[in-house]
């Protein structure tokens, strides 16, 4: 049977479909009135491109401060984040591929369930349980949120990763002299790289996305770029350096994928031996 | 216990039952747009498979917030959606004069809004459940294509050719093997799009104003602007339970199928044998 013309339109409209909102994101940091959103006057002439935005953000002007500050904020609460969550969930995987028994499936449906719960279940928890510890909710608690939900997610790649790993080069490893320590360094580490940077960069982008479990846990004053952003929509004149800054994100993502296709096109793959 | 009782009040049944029914609508509009995407790309060339479905997960590289921001300025009263909007009011509002009376009635009883006169001012795109729907589509679209393409590329498209030989329509073929040869992706995608869905805060929040209420929000509403953990605590485990329904059934319906398919191998190897015999 040839390709269907009707699964191809629905397919090139679904496309167009996801894309029109970052082609609208890209446009719209170029707008010239933050306070109506538009490119025309109210003569309805069009006024034209600016790049006020840009130079808003790279000089670092003080009516951008606070998104800025969020911004970073949220860059670090992700790095941090994704490097505990990267040590703790390689862990618990290994943990979980090489023990079994009833402790590890009440682990495993542990790790489990932030991958199916609602974001905001997580939230309303982890708000419950910072309220009975009577902490003050601010970078800590909006950092150890984040690594909650983002274990699980680098636990589930770096297993997927485990389940192909041959036991038997660990064992191999051993009769060589190597003792635990080195064996995990220096034979299973390199081996679960990949899976480790897969989860972690999925755990990157993920705590950098996240508005519902942040709002609930940052207290006052404390705000990500996501929770800051969806406080500025209501009031603000400066949306349009959101968008600004949104679109300079994406083109640092595509760069940052790019290369990284870029460089593991070129290397060539460990061949497995039999 | 008290708290249990306070939400009996008339308001919350209303707004459970709107936040299951809203995640309905967008699941049925997901897997229905997913389906045909999932085909199209299944049957193009390797280079090109990777290519579309890599660039139907790049949206997601962009802040959330940012995109749903996008929507709500592009849902502006004095946007072409709007008049979009309008068309399809007329339509529907022409579709469901076309009911018979029962289904009318069994359609205002669901909740969704009936037909009756369009009135320009109030019927606003932004801040209605139109645009909610719309918006939740958006964002969980490639969540919903991308299990049923993995399903789908590992799907045996000569079976197809086969069921056409042997003289099924092309849509009957698509229904008939297509469908049920991927129905562990179309599971796992229902799954993916309708427990967000339930979940959804930001969405509905941003674009649904007063007229679309979801769980979600009141939870948000008790637990940040009332302070009132109990009462968001029980909201909370209302929402975990209509999450855990859908699981249970398809984990039974999982096992059911595996049951299924174990018998029915004992019954081809048993034929076999006594074939053999």
């Amino acid at each position: 049977m040839k390709r269907s013309l009707f699964a191809n339109i629905v397919l090139a409209f679904s496309l167009a479909f996801l894309y029109v909102p970052i082609i609208l994101v890209v446009v719209y940091g170029f707008i010239p009135n933050g306070i109506s959103m538009s490119f025309f006057d109210s003569k309805g002439e069009f006024i034209g491109f600016t790049a006020k935005w840009y130079r808003l953000i790279f000089t670092g002007d003080y009516s951008v401060k606070s998104l800025m500050q969020s911004f970073w904020l949220s860059l670090t609460i992700a790095g941090l984040a994704t490097l505990i969550s990267c040590v703790l969930g390689t862990t618990s995987a290994l943990a979980l591929h090489r023990f079994r028994g009833r402790l590890q499936s009440i682990h495993h449906a542990l790790v489990y369930t932030p991958l199916i719960m609602p974001d905001i279940l997580i939230g309303i928890s982890l708000l419950m349980l910072f309220v009975a510890a009577s902490v003050d909710c601010g970078f800590w608690t909006i950092l150890i949120a984040h690594v909650t939900f983002c274990v699980s997610y680098v636990v589930m790649t770096v297993l997927a990763r485990l389940q192909d790993f041959d036991d038997r080069i660990t064992e191999a490893a051993y009769d060589l002299g190597a003792g635990p320590w080195y064996a995990f360094f220096h034979v299973e580490l390199p081996i679960l790289m990949p899976g480790i940077i897969a989860g972690g960069l999925l755990a990157f982008t993920l705590s950098i996305d996240d508005v519902v479990i942040t709002s609930f846990v940052n207290g006052a004053g404390t705000n990500t770029f996501p929770t800051y952003v969806s406080s500025m929509t209501k009031h603000s004149r400066n949306l349009p350096t959101v968008f600004a800054l949104s679109t300079l994100m994406l083109i640092f993502t595509c760069v940052l994928v790019g290369l990284s296709k870029l460089i593991s096109g070129k290397q060539t793959p460990i061949k497995k031996g039999k | 216990m008290d708290t249990w009782r306070e939400l009996v009040d008339p308001d919350y049944p209303a707004i459970v039952w709107n936040t299951l029914r809203i995640s309905f609508e967008i699941t049925v509009w997901c897997i229905l747009l997913a389906l045909p995407c999932a085909y199209a790309i299944a049957r193009m060339p390797q280079r090109w498979r990777a290519i579309i479905a890599g660039s139907i997960m790049l949206p997601f590289w962009t802040s959330f917030v940012v995109r749903v921001f996008a929507w709500k300025t592009m849902l502006h009263p004095e946007g072409w959606l709007q008049s979009c909007y309008f068309v399809f009011l007329r339509v529907r509002a022409w579709l469901f004069d076309w009911l018979p009376g029962f289904l009318q009635d069994f359609f205002v009883w669901l909740g969704f809004a009936g037909s009756g006169p369009i009135d320009p001012a109030s019927s606003t795109i932004l801040d209605s459940e139109a645009a909610v729907v719309l918006v939740s589509v958006y964002s969980f679209l490639p969540f919903a294509i991308m299990p049923i393409y993995t399903a789908a590329e590992k799907f045996d498209f000569s079976l197809l050719e086969a069921a056409r030989d042997l003289g099924a329509r092309s849509f009957y073929a698509f229904r008939k093997i297509f469908i049920p040869g991927i129905r562990q992706g179309v599971v796992s995608a229902i799954l993916m799009v309708f427990i967000p869905a339930i979940g959804s805060y930001v969405i509905p929040q941003m674009l649904g104003g007063t007229n679309c209420v979801l769980i979600g929000n009141k939870i948000f509403m008790r637990a940040i602007q009332n302070r009132n953990i109990p009462h968001a605590s029980a909201l909370a485990t209302l929402m975990a339970v209509s999450v855990l329904v859908p699981i249970a059934i398809a984990m039974w319906w999982k096992k059911r199928q595996d049951a299924i398919g174990r018998k029915r191998l004992e019954e081809q190897t048993a034929r076999t044998m006594v074939g053999r015999v």
